[in-house]
């Protein structure tokens, strides 16, 4: 008998059909994996499994027994917990309050705040999710508030775990240490459900994998049995394409991006970077990596013109412009913030900055716009109902790719990409590297900053470590992650 | 002219009073993150039917009653479209204030065939508390919902830091999605604030056309709602601070009428209370952006 059971589950928003009679069981004291692209129905499944959403059809067991889930709250009641993506924390009240609001403790009518903190401690204790219960969550980082959710669902004591792409917002270290809070969780017999499209974490902590592909599951598998290979080609429905060879060949020209002892003090005086140099020549990528915080901000500002004109930044020899300078292709990690502006269509996402080259004067060319809109959408394979709908309709990697689309086709000879493939699925990470590629090899100087190491490996000729705002070490595209982590975190090499 | 002196402290409690019961409803509103800025028609509506039904019965708390009754009802044209319908809160109260307006108007020609002013001498106020065996300076000629509206005041305070359902209630207001993720009611919350609120709102208006003055005349609320809603905005959600903004209030109303009565002209004495919640505003703003700045 399996802890929880969805059976031909079927969900429809529209024309779209999000889930399409998936199975899905889950054993008791186990991690199981569900794996998918973007927009392969993953997060509507396990919205399902939590009563946020009702199946068209299909039903839900738990123990056995067939239960209906119309709220979260009948859900919590049946046993279930979840780790949302987009926390659901109270930034105003705290830790302790967090954890036990829905079922707190109380005497003679007044909560009972002692009690309160003192179980949350307890539990913290338990499973080494260490979080003051007296902090205000709106202080706290990402990692905390991320133990807070999983604290309240071991409160309330689910025995179904759901945690949907738990480490999207985690640091290698903090992922590392997640897994070990999961591993002690399942071992007291409660079963963990984690929705990723990281397979390396699959491979690291699950028991058992099910993909799932536009909707439907393309295949099961038990982790000790399966490879990173077959799981991709049941993700989707291919064989990655090996990645483009690096270029070992020495580069000789000038650097077109060049930055001389560069210093920034904050507002408090601190020094976010200090005595930082570089340079990044026509035909390179040079990776940034760096825990996060460490001045890849302040870099990528200075040398985009966004901070203005800085001195020691220099394109082509001369000093960077102030306000975005117009040489720079930017790819930004925000992408609803800086990269688009997610109210505006697809087409005047794309426009955007090459309005001149369509127009001289003070009316755009509907038609022209449109069709540049069109011809991009189709060279970079975006999928989008039409370039008329807002940007924000589009998923994270076709959002992404439109950004992609937008830069890279700009006459700019460096590009800045900072965590291009944050968010995306493993389809979109291949595409966004084959054309950070291809860049490279027409010539562009890449500044590519991404916390994932295994990304820095796969495209960059060099990699520079940012540690405390400063430069702290360089290694070749193929050193180990183990030194370049070591790095990373200060020791020296 | 002296301030100190017990009857101008009344003065300021009087004035105070029907600001505060429906800035407490602004507020219970607020924590559940309803903007709610119908405050003005309501009390404008408590304060007629508390008119009309003291008026009929001869009972000052019958009117009482019916206007606390009157406005939730009337509080349901807000909850019922803005929390059950999803329709813009604030668009819809922007209705209801002026519905309100025309409503008291219209049926006040058809109930007293006039217009205007309605007062006579058959029409009940609300008793003194004096007259009801409390007879203690500052309180003598106060009506009873003034030591009540201090009263919730208290109660509001302790409950929503206290009890589990504040909590909740201060839970739903933070982030909504959060809320129902922890499997709160929150339209419930939603709709039950609101109605609640406007019980308060009837609460006011009973006190400001049978406690501060025994008459109803058209568009008497005079601002007092919209004055109440400043004061949401100003407490912070903290039901003494609410306290505190609404008393700034009272003593420039109570102000006014001393200014007045020592030749200030009346226009300039009515506008006090709202120069000084003006200034009041951009006051508060100035000190939060020094704030926020401190701690950036």
């Amino acid at each position: 008998m399996y802890a929880a059971e969805l059976v031909e589950v079927t969900k429809r928003f529209g024309p779209v059909l999000a889930n399409d009679g998936i199975d899905l069981a889950v054993a008791r004291g186990e991690v199981h994996a569900v794996v998918g692209e973007n927009g392969a129905g993953k997060s509507t499944l396990m919205s399902i499994l939590y009563g946020l959403h009702r199946p068209d059809a299909g039903e839900i067991r738990r123990d056995g027994r067939t239960v209906a889930l119309r709220s979260p709250a009948d859900a919590i009641r049946h046993g279930l917990g979840m780790v949302h993506q987009r926390f659901r924390l109270f930034p105003g009240l705290t830790v302790a309050e967090n954890v036990v609001i829905g079922a707190e403790p109380v005497r003679a009518g007044r909560i009972d705040r002692a009690a309160a903190a003192r179980k949350v401690a307890a539990l913290s204790e338990r499973y080494g999710l260490r979080a003051d219960p007296s902090a205000l969550v709106g202080g706290l980082p990402v990692g905390v508030r991320q133990r807070v959710e999983i604290l309240r669902a071991l409160y309330r004591e689910a025995e179904i775990l759901i945690l949907d792409e738990p480490t999207a917002v985690l640091t290698p270290g903090e992922t590392d240490r997640l897994f070990e809070v999961l591993r002690t969780v399942a071992a007291t017999g409660v079963s963990i459900l984690l929705v990723t499209h990281k397979l390396s974490e699959v491979m690291a902590i699950g028991d058992r994998v099910t993909v799932l592909r536009q909707g439907r599951v393309t295949g099961r598998f038990t982790t000790a049995e399966t490879n990173a290979d077959e799981l991709v080609n049941a993700m989707i429905g291919r064989s990655l394409a090996p990645s483009a060879p690096k270029r070992a060949r020495p580069v000789r020209e000038d650097p077109v991006l060049e930055v001389r002892d560069l210093t920034i003090h904050d507002a408090d005086g601190v020094a976010r970077l200090s005595e930082v140099s570089l340079s990044v020549h026509p035909g390179e990528i040079v990776g940034l990596a760096g825990v996060a915080g460490s001045g890849q901000r302040e870099l990528i500002d200075s040398v985009t013109g966004l901070r203005g004109a800085v001195p020691g930044v220099f394109l082509a020899g001369t000093p960077v412009l102030a306000g975005r300078d117009p040489r720079v292709a930017y790819v930004p990690e925000d992408r609803h913030g800086r990269a688009t502006a997610p109210g505006m269509s697809v087409a005047e996402n794309i426009l955007m900055g090459a309005q001149r080259e369509l127009s001289s004067r003070w009316t755009l060319p509907t038609a022209a716009v449109k069709r540049r809109a069109r011809d991009l959408v189709d060279r970079f394979a975006i999928s989008a109902a039409s370039v008329d709908v807002p940007i924000s309709a589009l998923s994270g990697g076709n959002a992404q790719k439109a950004v992609l689309a937008r830069e890279l086709t700009r006459p700019s000879r460096v590009v800045v990409a900072e965590e291009p493939t944050q968010g995306v699925d493993v389809g979109v990470r291949e595409r966004v590297h084959a054309l950070l590629l291809a860049a490279r090899d027409d010539g562009a100087a890449v500044l590519l900053q991404s916390s994932e190491l295994s990304e820095l490996r796969d495209l960059a000729d060099r990699i520079l470590v940012l540690y405390e705002g400063r430069v702290v070490a360089e290694f070749p595209g193929d050193a180990t992650e183990t030194d370049i982590g070591r790095a990373m975190t200060g020791a020296t090499a | 002219m002296n301030v100190f002196e017990w009857s101008f402290l009344a003065g300021v409690l009087t004035a105070t009073a029907p600001v505060l019961l429906a800035a407490l409803g602004g507020l219970l509103c607020q924590v559940v993150g309803v903007f709610n800025i119908a405050l003005e028609g309501q009390l404008l509506w408590g304060a007629f039917v508390a008119v009309v039904v003291s008026d009929l019965t001869g009972s000052a708390w019958a009117g009482v009653a019916g206007a606390v009754a009157a406005t939730v009802l009337f509080s349901a044209l807000l909850s019922i479209p803005a929390v059950g319908l999803r329709a813009d809160p604030i668009v819809i109260a922007v209705g209801l204030n002026l519905l309100a307006l025309g409503l008291t108007a219209f049926l006040m020609r058809q109930i007293f065939g006039s217009g205007g002013t309605y007062s006579s001498p058959d029409l009940t106020g609300l008793p003194d508390l004096g007259e009801l065996g409390l007879d203690v300076p500052v309180l003598r000629e106060q009506s009873p919902l003034v030591p009540v509206a201090l009263l919730l005041v208290v109660v509001m305070a302790t409950w929503l830091t206290r009890s589990r359902s504040g909590l909740r209630l201060r839970a739903a207001g933070q982030h909504l999605e959060a809320a129902e993720a922890v499997g709160l009611p929150v339209a419930a919350y939603r709709h039950g604030v609101t109605l609640a609120a406007g019980a308060l709102c009837g609460l006011a208006g009973a006190q400001l056309s049978l406690g501060n003055v025994t008459l109803f005349s058209e568009g008497m609320s005079a601002g007092r709602g919209w004055i109440a809603v400043v004061a949401v905005m100003l407490s912070g959600v903290l039901p003494y601070r609410l306290l505190l903004a609404c008393l700034l209030f009272g003593v420039a109303e109570a102000f006014g009428f001393r200014l007045q009565g020592a030749g200030l002209p009346q226009q300039a004495a009515d506008a006090a209370p709202y120069v000084i919640t003006l200034a009041a505003l951009v006051l508060a703003a100035l000190w939060r952006r020094k704030r926020s700045h401190e701690h950036a």
